[in-house]
């Protein structure tokens, strides 16, 4: 087996020095009845070439985004992602180790973590940032039991313009902890639902910008809000390209920001891996979940970075830590800052520009064909069609994977003529055009 | 032409490196490297874009007018700045990376070649089902492979880590418990040597947590489980093999008490690579299970994730799965993404989608690479390796448990350390400059001054001996009184020690434009 090196004669070798007569005397302690004697009915061993054809041929049955017109969003974007991103997080040293336990022989991974936590807080505008999440929907419901740790309070404001898995995932896990999730009813425009259900119990309000239906919101009203009730804002934000043309969460007033970062380095990956974005201001720190890099000298006094603030972490509290978070989204968390670095401000704004035109593009394309629902958007809108579901199978008859219908999401709210269509720096006019001509020949 | 070799040596004069400094902090190929915000790259950007056709004019006040604060560097800059940084860490692929219960095995690079196939890189999570059959077609076929090393009959495949697995199974365990009315089980009892992410992810879901004693010959203590097992216990967190290294003998009679007690048994699977292919933890009772792909099943660990915990259940435990889940359709595979009919006892969603299906790929090419006759050669090369590290390294090191075999890992303790005035901590920094990454140290607790060493089944022998052979060769400098070799450990890594009383006492986890490094070093 290619993986394998050891050959029989070190295997004998070895249980000489060992002592033991046998393999089978080293799993001795296994209860007789637990040692499978037969190898177990999966197929044997398979060559490179014979593993290269099984899943090639796997692949080769999905449509892969890039093959034609695709306005998939909804939570994860596809942007372009520059060939130097990959070859650099294939390099040995970042790919096969490990979490940075011993910083003198981790300090790549560790001042790269530094330069992402960095990175994050600008973009929100936060103060502070963790070292990743696994995902923006983990990430969002982290920040609700935080905010519980904060405020001693038990109830979280969900808006209706947030994800509804990201809503899922939160009232799972926060509801186990204890916490009363209040899940707004699907709004386009949710803000003034929101500030109507703050009251002195509500720990936090959770509100996605821009929305699940595309919206741009300015929360400034919603950080008033809670903050005269002592509550929370967490700003939740799916698409991160958008922090590159709209204002942050930090100045809007978020206490917590909150993202999911696919979109910038990681790409589709058919929903994983992705990483989760965490920025909060520098007062609430010590709450926050999951690991922290932070700078320091070395003997020699020499600036250097290691993992910090590890008496919130579960390997040294354990049943009282912040989280139980352990392994998270390092690799995905590396590709993220590389983007971010070889994009820089102007490139990052640059892309965001583009995502935003070509959604006026698609928004003019569609003029006279459905009628538009989102008033303000960044790259993504709802539009109005009899059956989105039905009108997405009868486009794919076009080649057009035409965006995300919102019954998938949440099939109880009655709303299936609801149809999520997102656009980036990857879509082209063409793309459009496909889009526009198919919709209104089967709408017509 | 001839080069010109006038006055040039071609033999090396006689030279020490101690206490040579470069003038520029630069250490041979090793460079001093500056953060990115130091770089100077504020109006630069390393990708170039087409001019966009409309403004942002229809977004008013909503869009951004204060500077982000993120420089850009050319992808030439980029590429030096980040692969300077790689320099400085260590890695499997540049040697033996000991650290007891996390499994760092070789990372074969088919598997990054299959999960970068279009086929699966670039699908959305949110196209059509019928777009993406072959991709749940691999996941169905990862479902099974997982079901049958296991002996279990379901497995829910979303959860992103370990401890997300961890969540996952006592969330089943709790929607079980709340369904056949027993809401009131809310303790949780959990060996004094488990993970930390055990007892955090119990309090995390409301529950309290008790440990159990552990024996003298590293086994949970049966008489104690027994005596705090009770009307009100939900479950018992339990890792097998333990991460002492060694087998839970009674692991079934475990299983039997606790199912009497009501009580269901959680396994800890981190350690499922010392017994895959040759026992599955369904004939051991167990009621639920996380496998760590990025474990056992090799995907990387790149730094710190991400990773995947799938988690095998149990007939009873299968019904309250988390959403998603695949079902064999009309049509082929379908996605159940919402649980619609009454029968579905779903406890929810742990995340936004179908999970860590890139970790999928590799875990899958991983295994069917394997086989499984090649997955049951893994086991008994890991635990043959283990075995044999604990019984050459006996001749200078004290093993934690010396009666009978450990399974993948083999654990030390400090008292052979005892009088020398070098800790586990020295002793791990040392071997740092003999070129090896430290064991996993003080883990578990149950044992003093622990050493954990898990050397995995890619191993070379050659690389045993080596790595046995620095260990000897450090502990019989211990033993001579050689201290400060150790006590100022590393000497040899990009840097020394590191004050991290000082990290956390003024936390600064962000560059920022005001920080004047060159005051803060000195």
């Amino acid at each position: 087996m290619r993986y394998l090196p050891l050959t029989p004669d070190d295997r004998a070798q070895m249980l000489g020095v060992i002592g033991a007569p046998d393999i089978d005397a080293l799993f001795a302690d296994v209860p007789a009845a637990a040692r499978k004697k037969d190898l177990f009915d999966l197929p044997k061993r398979a060559g490179e070439l014979e593993v290269e054809r099984e899943l090639g041929a796997l692949a080769a049955r999905n449509r892969p985004a890039g093959e034609g017109p695709f306005f998939c969003g909804a939570g994860a974007y596809r942007h372009h992602v520059p060939a130097s991103v990959d070859h650099i997080i294939q390099r040995s040293e970042f790919l096969t180790s490990y979490t940075p336990y011993q910083p003198e022989i981790a300090q790549g991974t560790l001042q790269v973590l530094f330069e992402f936590q960095t990175q994050v807080a600008a973009l929100t505008g936060m103060d502070v940032a963790n070292a990743s999440m696994y995902d923006g929907s983990t990430a969002t419901a982290e920040a609700v039991m935080m905010s519980q740790r904060v405020t001693r309070r038990e109830k979280a404001i969900l808006s209706g313009g947030l994800h509804p898995h990201y809503a899922a995932v939160t009232q799972t896990i926060a509801h186990a902890e204890g916490m009363t999730i209040v899940r707004q009813a699907a709004a386009i425009d949710a803000e003034a639902a929101v500030i109507a259900a703050i009251d002195a119990e509500t720990a936090c309000v959770v509100v996605q910008t821009p929305n699940i239906f595309g919206v741009v919101t300015d929360v400034t009203k919603i950080a008033e809000a809670a903050h005269a009730a002592g509550a929370l804002l967490i700003v939740v934000t799916t698409e991160a390209v958008s922090f590159g043309l709209l204002k942050s969460p930090g100045e809007m007033g978020a206490d917590i920001a909150v993202a999911e970062g696919q979109s910038i380095g990681v790409g589709l990956n058919y929903g994983g891996p992705y990483v989760g974005l965490f920025a909060c201001r520098e007062k609430l720190v010590r709450q926050m979940p999951g690991r922290l890099c932070g700078e320091t000298l070395d003997a020699q006094g020499r600036r250097g970075y290691v993992l910090t603030l590890s008496t919130r972490e579960q390997h040294i509290r354990r049943e009282k830590a912040t989280s139980n978070i352990c392994t998270n989204s390092g690799l995905c968390a590396l590709a993220f800052t590389i983007h971010l670095s070889l994009l820089g401000e102007v490139g990052l704004r640059q892309m965001a520009a583009l995502s935003h035109s070509r959604a006026r593009e698609l928004v003019g394309a569609l003029s006279g064909v459905c009628e538009v629902l989102t008033p303000r958007y960044f790259n993504e809108i709802a539009v109005r069609v009899p059956n989105a579901s039905a009108t997405v199978e009868a486009l794919l008859q076009d080649g057009i994977v035409a965006g995300v219908p919102y019954s998938r999401l949440a099939p109880e709210a009655g709303l299936d003529d609801v149809l999520l269509l997102a656009v980036t720096e990857t879509t082209t006019s063409a793309d459009i055009a496909a889009l526009s001509a198919a919709l209104k020949g089967r709408l017509g | 032409m001839a080069m010109n070799n006038v006055g040039r040596p071609t033999a090396p004069g006689t030279s020490s490196t101690e206490g040579h400094a470069s003038l520029t902090g630069a250490r041979g190929l090793l460079q001093d490297e500056p953060l990115i915000f130091e770089l100077g790259g504020w109006d630069k950007t390393g990708v170039d874009f087409d001019p966009a056709d409309h403004d942002a004019s229809d977004l008013g006040d909503l869009v951004r007018t204060a500077p982000i604060g993120i420089p850009g560097l050319s992808e030439p800059e980029t590429l030096r700045h980040y692969v300077r940084l790689s320099q400085k860490n260590h890695a499997i692929d540049l040697a033996l990376y000991p650290l007891g219960s996390c499994t760092m095995k070789h990372n074969p690079r088919l598997n990054e070649k299959m999960a970068r196939l279009p086929g699966f890189a670039d699908l959305h999570p949110l196209q059509p089902v019928s777009t993406a059959q072959g991709a749940l077609e691999l996941m169905d076929r990862l479902a099974h492979w997982l079901k049958t090393l296991t002996g279990m009959p379901a497995v829910a495949l979303t959860p992103k880590a370990g401890a997300h697995g961890e969540l996952c199974g006592l969330l089943c365990i709790k929607a079980a418990h709340e369904a056949a009315g027993n809401g009131h089980r809310r303790r949780v009892l959990v060996p004094t040597s488990a993970h930390g992410t055990n007892p955090a992810t119990a309090a995390f879901v409301g529950y309290s947590v008790e440990e159990i004693a552990q024996t003298a010959d590293g086994r949970v203590d049966l008489a104690d489980l027994e005596a705090k097992l009770g009307p009100d216990v939900a479950a018992i967190m339990v890792t097998n093999p333990n991460t002492c290294g060694l087998f839970e003998r009674e692991v079934i009679e475990i299983a039997r008490i606790s199912h009497a007690h009501g009580a269901y048994f959680y396994c800890d699977g981190a350690n499922f690579n010392a017994i895959v292919g040759r026992v599955r933890p369904g004939d051991l009772g167990v009621d639920a299970m996380h496998i760590n792909l990025h474990k056992t099943f090799s995907t990387p660990h790149g730094g710190g994730g991400p990773g995947a915990g799938p988690v095998v259940l149990s007939q009873a435990l299968a019904p309250f799965a988390p959403t998603p889940w695949l079902v064999h359709g009309a049509d082929g595979l379908e996605l159940v993404e919402e649980a619609r009919d009454e029968a579905a006892r779903t406890f929810g969603r742990m995340c936004a989608f179908q999970g860590q299906m890139g970790m999928f790929v590799r875990a899958y090419a991983y295994m069917r690479s394997h086989g499984a006759d090649g997955l049951r050669q893994v086991a008994e090369d890991a635990v043959l390796n283990a075995n044999y590290i604990k019984a050459v390294l006996a001749a200078e090191m004290t093993p934690a448990f010396p009666d009978g075999p450990c399974m993948h890992e083999a654990l030390f303790d400090d008292r052979w350390l005892e009088g020398t005035g070098v800790t586990t901590l020295d002793f791990a920094k040392a071997m740092i400059d003999e070129g090896f990454h430290p064991m996993t140290m003080y883990f578990p607790l149950v044992v003093h001054g622990a050493m954990l060493i898990e050397p995995t089944e890619t191993e070379s022998k050659r690389e045993l001996d080596r790595f046995c052979d620095a260990l000897l060769a450090l502990a019989r400098a211990a033993k001579a009184g050689d201290v400060e070799r150790f006590t100022g450990a590393p000497y040899l890594a990009p840097l020394s020690r590191l004050d991290e009383t000082l990290a956390a006492r003024k936390p600064k986890l962000t560059w920022r434009p005001e920080h004047d490094v060159s005051v803060a070093a000195e």
